[in-house]
């Protein structure tokens, strides 16, 4: 089906089916329960998940497939999201025009950023990357404060009237697609359950299913093979007289406009840029979701999407009254024990927790979380099926 | 390896296939109406508080959520109720906000407008949240704002200073109790020159961002209008932490007062480089070399130590006021009493902001008899209070900015201990740092409406 067979297919399903039930499946505590808490089931970060899974495979393509590490691609993430807000502002309230640009906007300045930076490769190619992604975003946070609002950012204010929407007198526009807004959603209550279906989030996760499908026919095109070879020995290839180059650079510039559609997907969801987008932090971000999912594999970018943004959002509310709450049924001193020692992990301590997770994972399971899944369906299957798995599954194999 | 076998089936089958996903979305987007976002169902309500708990202004962010959840003690009966006893509207009873227990979510902004909205995000989707506050920077508070205008949400901004706040970008769900730029730079012209003399060139140092422009701008206007000159002004990169390359010209400039616009760690780096060149100790054109900060706070005055003895700058509140300067400055006493009761030391300046700041939206709420925002807006806008540590104070309706005293400090000499580093030099009253809503330094924005959300 779809030009994509057997494993690929069964993977491209299970991606399309997470995606559209993740409003059930990221919400499976009662409203009421103490684990409440733990429910990701609301648009903003559901619309996180997909859009940094979207950046994620995007990332992917270059340093999965070519080896390639660029430090630098939160810089095109953000160009795509300041070409999106100024559509919006400018031309239509409508997400498409916006999104649009903010592929081709990202497409081009990855092409001036790959054709210079890939000149070397390695570690120079990196920093080359971040030197780039750093100035955009000293750029964008004062020198070019006009077309950026600096430290502050862009919004869509009330004075904007974008060309082909009409925007009430002092209303503020809002993100549509052909009229839905994207903040549109309906509560579904089942029992104690409660599930959010929103706009936004659907526009999202169709978008990430088309680019996951997307990746999926680059990585087994005969391009997507001529990328492995660059990963495996470049040297090589150009001894055998093949220029790498268009290819490396053809992968570059698509990820980076894989990284212009997270960009604008986002201001589509919440009308709104500031500079720390770009910030060498953002970069460094996508890296980490990628290595601690799986580089090099379909689905590891995504779940590494999905695991870094949950901590980001979750465990990072957990304060001590939650904490004191959960041990409540403890006695007095053993509610404050057991406080004392999570709570250096929670909270602002999210960071710890997932450096220590990175760690773990990084030093248990080289290949990420797909490897971890890999392990545990091994050990259902038996030991015979595990040597076969390996075998056959060396689309699964890590970078580096 | 690819199949590109397009049949006239596959592509029907595919075409159905997205247009049923496309399709997904349009019979779910109707949208519950209870009159406005999050309105309160149970017997308790729920704020979030959107702090800094890492990175650059961390310490700010824990100093706000002491306070905050100081706050909700006094709200809800507990504690020795604080400001409650001193504040002009007695509406605040103790039992809560009418009748509903306060509850708290927290998050980290981590001072990244990114992720302080998707914290705010998830407190209104996922937590139900009322209102927020928080918060420790302009650029923050500007992206939050605006979100919360959008969702109908009550915003009650934190430690912002930036003019744009309630300038350019002022949102009618958006309230600022701390003071700004401009007033910064009318409370401390006058003093400047009463100390210095109106025959004085200065040279700016000014952070190459939003609310060091506006900083920059709103102390050279100020202190021009009164004969000083403004010799140079140079902007330094926000990341710089070696500011020697930007110091050494200013001694050979012709100036004879340099105006650091930083703050937070560029601050207190710019001016312990200050120091070190011996601009303390030199002339020029005959007189005293002299450093200003416009905008001071405690944990900056830690930051530096010994460098800040003898610098002048403005703070929108201290913890000595009610002590120094009278009973005018009531509720300030109170609050320092129960937040040093409950964790040992004096509240800082974003803490003060922010414990004012959910008393004043309970007030409201209370006073209005509903939490729908747009009954909150009325309630708050054009409102006089006293009693909370500012003296006499206005919430402007044109802005929804708060019009009151400004302190005026000056580092200490001899400082007896690590939270009493700044003295009260003056306090300079209302009347002068009050400015007209469509100042040039504030022209561009509108509040619009009120917005009461779904």
């Amino acid at each position: 089906m779809l030009g994509i067979k057997g494993k690929d297919l069964s993977v491209f399903i299970l991606v399309a089916v997470l995606a559209l039930l993740a409003p059930f499946l990221l919400n499976p505590f009662p409203v009421d329960s103490a684990m409440a808490q733990f429910n990701a089931g609301y648009p903003d970060l559901m619309q996180r998940f997909v859009i940094f899974g979207i950046f994620a495979i995007g990332f992917n393509i270059l340093f999965g497939l070519t080896g390639y590490l660029s430090f630098g691609h939160a810089a095109f993430l953000g160009v795509g999201s300041y070409a999106a807000i100024w559509m919006m502002k400018l031309v239509s309230l409508n997400i498409v025009p916006g999104i649009i640009m903010a592929i081709v906007f990202a497409g081009l300045f990855s092409v001036l950023v790959g054709y210079i930076s890939l000149r070397r490769s390695g570690i120079y190619f990196s920093i080359l990357t971040l030197a780039f992604a750093q100035m955009s975003y000293a750029l964008a946070y004062s020198v070019l404060t006009p077309i950026t609002g600096g430290e502050t950012g862009l919004q869509i204010k009330p004075g904007d009237t974008p060309l082909l929407s009409n925007v009430a007198e002092g209303e503020i526009g809002r993100a549509n697609f052909f009229g839905l807004e994207m903040s549109d959603s309906s509560v579904i209550t089942l029992g104690g359950w409660e599930f959010t279906m929103n706009v936004g989030y659907y526009v999202c996760a169709v978008v990430m299913i088309a680019a996951f499908y997307l990746a999926i026919r680059i990585f087994r095109s005969p391009f997507g093979m001529m990328l492995r070879a660059v990963k495996s020995n470049q040297q090589r290839m150009n001894y055998t007289g093949l220029n790498s180059k268009p290819y490396t650079l053809a992968a570059f510039v698509i990820s980076g406009m894989y990284a212009g559609l997270a960009g604008g997907l986002m201001v589509a969801m919440d009308t709104q840029v500031g500079p720390e987008r770009m910030f060498w932090t953002a970069s460094g971000e996508v890296v980490l979701m990628t290595i601690l999912g799986g580089a090099g594999t379909l689905i590891g970018p995504v779940l590494g999407a999905g695991f870094i943004k949950y901590m980001e959002n979750i465990v990072s509310k957990i304060n001590s009254t939650v904490l004191h709450e959960w041990f409540a049924f403890l006695p007095d001193g053993m509610e404050d024990f057991l406080v004392t020692i999570f709570y250096p992990f929670v909270g602002k301590g999210w960071h710890l927790t997932l450096g220590l997770m990175f760690m773990a994972v990084v030093i248990f399971l080289p290949g990420g979380l797909v490897q971890g899944g890999q392990k545990i369906a091994a050990m259902f299957r038996g030991k015979k099926a595990a040597e076969k798995d390996g075998k056959t599954a060396n689309q699964q194999t890590p970078a580096e | 390896m690819s199949r590109q076998n397009l049949t006239r089936r596959g592509v029907l089958k595919t075409g159905a296939a997205a247009g049923a996903g496309l399709a997904l979305p349009t019979y779910l987007s109707a949208a519950g109406h209870e009159g406005f976002t999050n309105a309160p169902s149970g017997d308790t309500v729920t704020l979030g508080f959107n702090v800094p708990l890492t990175n650059a202004y961390a310490e700010e962010g824990a100093d706000e959520l002491r306070a905050l959840e100081l706050a909700v003690e006094h709200l809800n009966g507990g504690g020795d109720g604080g400001m409650l006893q001193t504040f002009s509207s007695k509406a605040l009873d103790g039992t809560g906000i009418l009748g509903k227990k306060v509850e708290y979510v927290t998050g980290d902004t981590q001072t990244k407008s990114d992720a302080a909205r998707a914290s705010a995000r998830s407190m209104i989707e996922k937590d139900g949240a009322v209102m927020i506050t928080g918060g420790s920077s302009s650029g923050v508070a500007v992206a939050v704002q605006a979100l919360c205008q959008e969702a109908g949400i009550i915003f009650m901004a934190g430690l912002t200073h930036s003019n744009d706040t309630t300038g350019k970008d002022r949102k009618a769900n958006g309230f600022r109790h701390f003071f700004n730029s401009y007033m910064s730079g009318a409370a401390l012209a006058p003093i400047l020159v009463d100390q210095y003399g109106a025959d004085r060139k200065a040279y700016h140092l000014t952070a190459d961002y939003n609310w060091g422009y506006t900083t920059e701008e709103a102390m050279a206007s100020s202190t021009e209008a009164l004969g000083w000159e403004t010799v140079n002004s140079v902007k330094t990169p926000l990341t710089q932490t070696d500011f020697s390359a930007y110091i050494a010209p200013v001694l050979n400039s012709g100036a004879d007062v340099l105006v650091l616009n930083h703050y937070g760690g560029n601050m207190v780096n710019s001016l312990t480089n200050a120091v070190q060149f011996g601009l303390r100790e030199a002339e020029a054109n005959g007189k005293k070399f002299e450093v200003v900060v416009p905008l001071y706070s405690e944990l900056m005055a830690r930051g530096a130590g010994q460098n800040i003895a003898g610098i002048l700058g403005s703070q929108n509140w201290d913890w000595k006021l009610e002590n120094q300067l009278g009973a005018r400055y009531s509720g300030t006493n109170a609050f320092v009493q129960s937040f040093g009761e409950k964790y040992g030391f004096p509240p800082s300046q974003a803490a003060h902001t922010c414990y004012v700041q959910t008393l004043l939206y309970a007030d409201a709420v209370t006073r209005a008899g509903s939490f729908a925002p747009c009954a909150v807006v009325e309630a708050l806008e054009g409102f006089e209070f006293d009693g909370l540590g500012n003296g006499p104070t206005l919430y402007r309706a044109d802005d929804h900015q708060c019009f009151k005293d400004v302190v005026v400090v000056r580092g200490k000499e001899n400082p007896e201990n690590e939270f009493d580093l700044v003295e009260i030099v003056e306090v300079t009253p209302t009347e002068q740092v009050t400015y007209a809503p469509d100042h040039p330094q504030f022209a561009g924005g509108a509040l619009g409406t009120c917005n009461n959300g779904a």
